[in-house]
């Protein structure tokens, strides 16, 4: 057994289903918003706000986003302990893509839900 | 005649510094040969010339090595699989150190097989006679057992180049699933709790590397998705 | 020399084999700091390339198999000189061994009752010869020897047994008293040679079929066990005694498991027909392997043989369907697609008989101690020396070994060897230690080669020497060649004590290796010959065209030739098994 404290899961299997189950999310929201675009007739910002403004969006759009800062840390996490050897560039590496990364999650709900 | 250029990775730790390719010439009288039976003309030529050699028909897994680009067993491969533009380039295995020539060491590899306990265990009371398994659940080990520990696999596999010390690599967890797939192996949690971590198993990209050189026709690939399976029905 | 470095064990066991293994593991399991040496990685020793199975009456494939038929078999396949009380320590411990391996993990093959596997094998019958074909080896395929190898390696490691891998065994150290204190080894990865001391030294280093041209054998097996015996003093049994296999791949020597036969595929002739059945009428194919290689040769000789030089024949297999081959011969069809670029699920295997096993060796007893004959014929035990598998000569194979019987010796005699070895360090073990002079006694030859500064080259010499071997030694022997062949090894002897190595660097140096098994194979060689030309009938392997038939009054013994006078004398065969009746001497037909 190989220990590892800075990865998401703990473990491997549970990195691995959040890589997974991140990408489904990930993929069936992209769905959603390519096909809204393509099908809303006139596409206005009346129509973009309404549906930011329905409880159910805002609910999937966390979910995505909560989906995409996972995804985005477990991967990067591989990537970094796959090619940056010397342990402190390594863990700068991993705080600046941690951070990044809450930044992005914060603003993004800040910009959904907020007002 | 019917030569040869045979361009062969050199490194004596004792006179040089660096590692070097040395060109050597070799009449094989328009003969297919064996990549083995060129290295021990080589030999004849040049005594120095270091390389693993043993059963000489692929099952002690002794003479891997890196030839015209691709990993493979010296002693099985003949000369028109693998020579290109009348050249055959030799090279020891990727991914580990080089003690000498062709010989690299491979301490890292035989550490991750040790890794996962690559032994029965069984925690009932044997039998006085053998424990009896279907033939069904024998064939569940076909495919597996047979692996000779040549490292071809392994040291093709970008992961393992990577996290060699970390990674079991292809050759251990097929025999890691060779004793999980053995109904006579009662360890299953063990094993699987010991391989439960984001390395391990999980640097696994299916690059499938480890499938394209296996000499013995193997697919680690396979084995290391159904480990992954297991954990998964293990762990949720 | 001062500064050399000396490591210490309860006991060494040199050779990674099967044979080594087993000894290994019954001494590992018990908590005695033992090491096994190997001059390669335990899983690439020879064992590795056993295809056909393990013999022994486990009773799975005839419920009513009986051991004694085992030991009939034995003995009868020996040409009655295999020592009866041996043979039946074998046949009796087997079930217990290969029980032991099937709990260790070994992937056995199974019928659908799920007990082992078992195939037919040549020289195999029930009851005394009189019921017919047995099958009783026990298979994994046709790759028994790998799955055991990897069994016992992996069982090893199980019980941290240490491992002092690729290291090569240059020479036995003796303290004044003759006792075998160690040995010198030298790490091949550093080149530093070290002394190894040792309450007990088992040599486990399989055999020699190196010092033939043409030979089933890995690279490996160039006889250093014998070569470290006789150079030491210590005489050998049956080294005439050299088994030819029936098929080696015609040209390539690779092995064909006689298990092809057992599964029903047959010898045919250039003219498509099966002799054997003109030579062996019941057995046929499954005769004993000496009897179907002297046919083979017989066949070849009155231009029967196929080819251009009409100089092999063929083992026919199409018949028996891509489902059989591929299940239970899938190695065999990857071989002979490799070395003989023949399917044989189309077309039959060009074979032909081809160096494979040597049944002389170290003399033991059934606890694996080295015994050391006088010339007048009493044993005395070598004290601190014990010698298992390939290069033992028990003896259990007498003149001819059963297929199959060689994986259960490895077995049978490296776990007693252990348990013996086991019981005699409880009860405390104490020899003279070794004094620099024996030390150095022992470096004579590495220095010898380190300094030498001109010759002749090892390959060359390496070649001249399995020329002589094959040409004067093969199946078929005569005097007159005989004597040529020995004559010229003798010349050849004094060439490889001035050999030249050029390379003298330290690490991985695999030519100095190369040098050191030369003068193994040398000391093998020379005393196959001496044994070959004296033993004056033919007997099992040993066939000589002036003494064509078997001469109990004078041979039934063993052989045993005296490395420093260079003499063969003779040893009485054992004919007292413990529990049942011994098997009288009878004309051996199949």
């Amino acid at each position: 057994m190989v220990t590892n404290i800075t990865n998401l899961g703990r473990s491997g299997v549970s990195d691995w289903l959040i890589q997974r189950v991140s990408a489904v999310v990930m993929a069936l929201y992209t769905l959603f918003i390519v096909g809204f675009l393509l099908f809303s007739s006139d596409l206005d910002y009346a129509t973009w706000s309404g549906l930011f403004a329905q409880t159910w969006m805002r609910i999937f759009s966390l979910l995505a986003f909560v989906s995409i800062a996972a995804h985005a840390w477990v991967g990067l996490w591989t990537v970094t302990t796959d090619y940056i050897k010397p342990a402190g560039i390594r863990i700068a590496a991993q705080s600046i893509i941690i951070l990044a990364n809450f930044v992005f999650l914060v603003w993004g709900i800040q910009v959904v839900w907020g007002a | 005649m019917s030569n040869l250029q045979v361009s062969l990775y050199r490194y004596n730790p004792e006179t040089d510094s660096a590692p070097h390719m040395e060109e050597f010439e070799v009449d094989t009288q328009g003969r297919d040969l064996m990549v083995l039976d060129v290295l021990h003309m080589v030999k004849e030529q040049d005594n120095s010339l270091a390389f693993r050699r043993s059963c000489r028909e692929g099952v002690c897994g002794s003479d891997g090595m890196n030839m015209n680009g691709k990993n493979g067993l010296a002693c099985i491969t003949p000369l028109s699989d693998v020579v290109k533009g009348g050249k055959l380039v030799l090279r020891p295995l990727p991914g580990l150190p080089v003690i000498r020539d062709l010989v690299i060491d491979m301490g890292l590899f035989y550490k991750q097989y040790e890794r996962i306990q690559p032994y029965l265990q069984n925690s009932t009371q044997p039998p006085s006679i053998e424990r009896l398994q279907s033939p069904e659940e024998r064939d569940k080990l076909d495919g597996l057992y047979e692996c000779i520990l040549c490292a071809c696999c392994s040291t093709s596999c970008p992961s393992f180049w990577w996290n060699p010390d970390k990674f079991v690599g292809p050759a251990g967890l097929l025999q890691s699933y060779r004793f999980l797939a053995d109904s006579r192996d009662t360890a299953t949690h063990e094993r699987l709790s010991e391989l439960d971590d984001p390395f391990s198993v999980f640097r696994c990209r299916g690059i499938m590397n480890c499938v394209a050189v296996c000499p013995k026709g193997l697919n680690p690939t396979r084995a290391i998705g159904k480990i992954r399976d297991m954990l998964l029905a293990d762990a949720t | 020399m001062s500064n050399m470095r000396s490591l210490s064990f309860d006991a060494i066991i040199i050779g990674g084999g099967g044979a080594g293994l087993r000894a290994g593991l019954e001494l590992a399991k018990s908590g005695k700091n033992t090491a096994v040496l190997s001059k390669v990685f335990p899983t690439r020793s020879h064992t590795v390339s056993a295809q056909g199975g393990i013999t022994c009456a486990i009773a799975s494939a005839d419920p009513n198999d009986d051991w004694r038929w085992h030991m009939y078999d034995t003995v009868k396949g020996s040409d009655y000189i295999a020592d009866q009380d041996a043979a039946e320590y074998l046949c009796t411990e087997g079930p217990k061994a290969v029980f032991e391996l099937e709990h260790m993990g070994l992937p056995f093959s199974r019928f659908d009752n799920g007990r082992i596997y078992q195939r037919p094998f040549g020289g195999q019958s029930k009851n005394f010869g009189e019921g017919g074909q047995a099958a009783r080896t026990c298979a994994a395929a046709d790759r028994t020897g790998h799955a055991l190898l990897h069994t016992l390696y992996q069982n090893n490691l199980k019980h941290n047994t240490t491992f002092l891998n690729e290291w090569y065994v240059v020479d036995l150290v003796k303290n004044a008293n003759g006792d075998v204190v160690g040995c010198i080894a030298m790490d091949i990865e550093t080149g530093e040679v070290a002394h190894i001391e040792s309450k007990a030294t088992v040599l486990a280093t399989g055999g020699a079929g190196r010092i033939y041209a043409s030979t089933t054998n890995a690279l490996i097996n160039t006889g250093d066990g014998v070569g470290m015996a006789l150079r030491a003093g210590f005489p050998m049994q049956d080294m005439e005694m050299w088994q030819f296999h029936p098929t080696g791949i015609y040209g390539a020597g690779t092995l064909v498991t006689e298990g092809c036969r057992g599964e029903g595929g047959y010898l045919i002739n250039k003219d498509g027909e099966r002799f054997m059945e003109r030579y062996a009428p019941n057995a046929k194919d499954l005769a004993s392997r000496d009897v179907v290689a002297r046919s083979m040769v017989m066949e070849i000789l009155e231009g029967r043989g196929a080819g251009e030089d009409g100089d092999h024949v063929f083992l026919k297999l199409d018949h028996l369907g891509e489902e059989v081959l591929g299940k239970r011969l899938p190695g065999i069809v990857e071989l002979s697609k490799t070395f003989a670029h023949v399917d044989p699920a189309k077309e039959p295997i060009p074979v032909v008989p081809t160096c494979h096993y040597m049944m002389g060796g170290v003399p033991t007893n059934i606890h694996g101690q080295a015994i050391m004959p006088d010339a007048e014929g009493n044993d005395h035990i070598v004290n601190g020396l014990f010698a298992v598998g390939e290069v033992a000569c028990v003896s259990v194979h007498g003149a001819n070994r059963l297929g199959g019987n060689s994986l259960l010796d490895l077995v049978v005699f490296g776990r007693s060897a252990g348990m013996f070895i086991d019981n005699a360090l409880n009860a405390g073990i104490d020899y003279l230690a070794a004094s620099q002079s024996d030390v150095e006694a022992a470096m004579a030859r590495i220095n010898r080669w380190n300094e030498s500064e001109e010759g002749e080259t090892v390959p060359e010499l390496k070649r001249e020497l399995q020329q002589i071997m094959q040409n004067d030694f093969g199946v078929f022997r005569k005097e007159e060649n005989m004597e040529e062949g020995v004559k010229k090894l003798a010349e050849l002897r004094g060439r490889i004590a001035k050999g030249y190595l050029p390379d003298k660097s330290a690490v991985f140096n695999t030519a100095r290796v190369e040098a050191l098994e030369l003068d193994n194979m040398m000391e093998v060689a020379e005393a196959t010959a001496i044994s070959a030309l004296n033993r004056k009938e033919s007997r099992g392997a040993h066939s000589r065209y002036d003494f064509p038939d078997r001469d109990d009054v004078n041979w039934l013994k063993h052989s045993v030739y005296f490395p420093v006078e260079k003499t063969l004398g003779k040893r009485d065969v054992n004919f007292a098994p413990k529990t049942v009746d011994m098997f009288e001497p009878k004309i051996r037909t199949y």
